[in-house]
């Protein structure tokens, strides 16, 4: 049975501000999506909700992960039901070496129940500390990181290609159910975009669902999405196939100004 | 204390020799010139010590209590017992230790030997068997590592020579009571050129006589010689006492090359104040490594006297504040000789409104010429309610100095924490995470087993479930 992600008529505001006004989508493992939309549509605000963080309030409206509402979980208990985030800016996290978190991300994601802090040892390995270092290098290499990260501090002095690459590491180790990924492509060069998106467009499949927020059609060469939806001001206005980011790309944002709102899905 | 009357013990419930039986006294609670007289009466000691420690003695009842620091003021010198014995301290019951520290002890793995030991109760640590072997591979190298006491029999004019010539008596008013009342510690001496392999660890020679109140460490360390000596442990240590007042005195002659680690978590009742100084000669090296997780109040500040020209010195110290805790740390580096240089890093976390202060102190004497010195202080604060103070001191009197100071005051942000959590990690789990982050630059200089103690320690601490 695939995982299945719906975020149903969501409504969302941060401080008092209404920011997402009823937001409807389905994403399963399996298919890939791409939300795409002008600045201040309310993308991040998607991405970050659907995670959890603890400044967006979700004023009415659930998400469901495989048919289950996850708004009252927080963002690890999201994380082991199988969600990832690929942050926009990820966070520098100082003295903490990248292989050291990611083998404690992977035991925490991966883990049975309750996470361990008590007893000696972390219950339940799940694959020997070597096969973990061999696998590590590597998704290293498949991101185009250099062996040297693995003991650098995590994301600190990271360059901005260096640390999209990076949260693509995690999303490879990892190997989460669905993936989100809040505009990825911003900030990276044309080469850095598509190595990233190819590291993607191969785990992504029946193993991975994906959606892909981004602002530019560009990243969509090389991941192809099979639905695209069009967000502005909070709400999806319209959702279609892969040409809808075509027809996104020759006429720009303005063009959906212009659109009377159709239909909600 | 049951006053002994040499003829109604029945000798054959004691089928041990110890030095200190061999003269009854009764020790009452409170400090007088008498009990100063009976301690080193009892240790048999040449009268320049006995005459030593009673001038400490004299200086320590003039002396007023600092009016900087701690609270000091629930202190009752009075209420305290300045000198046990081994059979008094052997006579110690396993259910009188605190149900924390025994938890602790668990969830830590300290294996049973060690925890009848480490709650002050028991004879004698077995490190016996480890601890001779070591001897006898240092002495072939004509090194000394005994206990302060033996050394003043074994080795007087060494000794004499050295004892209280870096932490006079007069320096404050608990150098002055150590001095007085001064028992157990380490002796160290390490020859010119010879490098120590191995951490000499205090733990390795440590018995109950030892490891007490008032512990008195000299290190001498002859011209281009390496030692690492490494003080305490990451487990709680339960004491009954309510002052730890120890001194410890460093000599790194010219080339040396000293590191001084300390772990100490004393329990949660104690007053941990203590005078650590070292001196360094030309282009000589000492390092205070100096981690602070117990104790209610800890009164430290780590110095080193540079001496000679191309001489180093760098203090490294933690502090953890929790509860009902204040750690008053930091360190003092004095520049008495040109092109010196020293470093100072101080991280401190507060959590659960505890307390931590860095006080320190950089003073470039005049002709003090072509010095370097950097101080860095970085504070963590975990909630609202927790507290952290600095008190820098610059006493520069030299216009070529080059001197830096940075200080950040930050609080785990709502960002880092929300990303470490969307990797599957437990709020508590990445908070502790943040946390040990935070102390790396420390935590990498201790050797490996004290490294994944430590941050165990702080993954307890983290949960709340210790103290």
């Amino acid at each position: 049975m695939p995982t299945t992600l719906e975020i149903k008529d969501l409504h969302v505001s941060i401080e008092s501000k209404q920011i997402l006004k009823g937001v409807n989508l389905k994403v399963a493992q399996g298919e890939i999506h791409a939300v795409m939309g002008p600045n201040g549509s309310g993308k991040s605000t998607l991405a970050n909700t659907l995670m959890g963080h603890p400044k967006y309030k979700v004023d009415s409206g659930d998400i469901l992960v495989n048919g289950e509402s996850i708004v009252g979980l927080p963002p690890d208990q999201r994380a082991k039901k199988g969600l990832f985030l690929a942050f926009q800016y990820p966070l520098e996290i100082s003295g903490v070496p990248l292989a050291q978190f990611l083998r404690s991300a992977y035991r925490s994601v991966k883990g049975e129940g309750q996470q361990k802090t008590e007893t000696k040892g972390v219950g339940g390995e799940m694959i020997s500390a070597l096969a973990f270092k061999k696998k590590l290098e590597e998704k290293l290499k498949e991101v185009d990181l250099d062996p040297s990260f693995t003991k650098r501090y995590l994301n600190e002095g990271f360059s901005g290609g260096e640390k999209k690459r990076a949260e693509i590491l995690q999303m490879a180790i990892l190997q989460p159910a669905i993936a989100i990924m809040d505009e990825t492509d911003s900030g990276l060069d044309i080469d850095a975009i598509r190595k990233v998106a190819e590291v993607v467009s191969h785990m992504a499949g029946p193993e991975m669902g994906v959606l892909i927020i981004t602002h530019y059609q560009r990243i969509l060469d090389y991941i192809k999405p099979q639905f695209v939806h069009i967000m502005v001001d909070g709400r999806i206005f319209q959702s279609g196939g892969p040409e809808l980011a075509r027809v996104l790309e020759e006429k720009g944002y303005e063009w959906t100004e212009h659109q009377a709102a159709p239909t909600a899905n | 204390m049951a006053t002994k009357q040499t003829l109604d013990i029945d000798y054959t419930k004691y089928n041990f020799r110890d030095a200190d039986t061999s003269y009854e006294y009764k020790f009452d609670k409170g400090l007088t010139r008498e009990v100063v007289e009976h301690i080193s009466r009892i240790k048999k000691e040449p009268d320049w010590m006995l005459q030593f420690r009673l001038r400490s003695y004299e200086h320590f009842l003039k002396r007023p209590l600092p009016t900087w620091g701690g609270n000091l003021n629930t202190l009752k010198f009075d209420d305290m017992l300045y000198y046990a014995s081994s059979t008094e301290k052997k006579s110690r019951s396993w259910d009188d230790v605190p149900a924390y520290i025994k938890e602790t002890f668990d969830k830590l793995g300290i294996p049973e030997a060690e925890k009848k030991f480490l709650g002050g109760v028991g004879a004698q640590y077995e490190s016996e068997v480890v601890y001779h072997s070591l001897r006898e591979d240092l002495a072939k190298k004509g090194i000394i590592f005994t206990d302060t006491d033996t050394a003043l029999r074994e080795y007087p004019e060494l000794f004499k020579k050295h004892f209280g010539t870096v932490v006079p008596p007069e320096d404050n008013k608990f150098a002055a009571l150590n001095s007085a009342v001064w028992s157990g510690g380490s002796f160290i001496y390490v020859p010119e050129g010879v490098t120590v392999d191995v951490p000499l660890q205090a733990y390795f020679r440590i018995n109950i006589q030892n490891m007490g109140q008032f512990e008195r460490t000299l290190i001498i360390a002859d011209k281009n010689s390496r030692l690492h000596y490494i003080e305490g442990c990451t487990a709680p240590i339960y004491s009954t006492d309510s002052l730890h007042s120890a001194v410890v005195e460093i000599i790194a002659k010219p080339g040396a090359h000293v590191r001084y680690t300390t772990i100490q978590n004393w329990s949660n009742d104690v007053y941990n104040l203590v005078t650590k100084r070292a001196y360094a000669y030309a282009n000589a090296t000492v390092e205070w490594v100096d981690g602070n997780l117990g104790s209610k109040l800890t009164m430290k500040y780590p110095s080193i006297y540079l001496l000679g020209q191309g001489a180093k010195g760098e203090i490294l110290s933690v502090a953890f504040a929790g509860k009902g805790q204040h750690q008053d740390a930091g360190g003092k580096v004095v520049h008495l000789a040109p092109y010196t240089t020293s470093r100072i890093t101080s991280k401190s976390v507060s959590k659960d409104g505890g307390r931590t202060t860095y006080r320190g102190l950089l003073h470039v004497a005049k002709g003090a010429k072509g010095v370097k010195s950097s101080v860095r202080c970085d504070a963590l604060l975990l909630d609202e309610y927790s507290r952290t103070d600095t008190y820098p001191y610059n006493e520069i009197n030299e216009d070529d100095a080059t001197t830096s100071h940075e200080a950040t005051v930050g609080k785990i942000g709502e960002d880092q924490l929300f990303y470490l959590m969307s990797r599957g990690l437990s709020e508590q789990d990445a908070l502790s995470m943040i946390v040990m982050g935070f102390m790396e630059p420390f935590t990498k200089e201790l050797p490996m087993e004290y490294a994944i103690e430590l941050n165990r320690l702080i993954q307890l601490e983290m949960a709340g479930s210790v103290g």
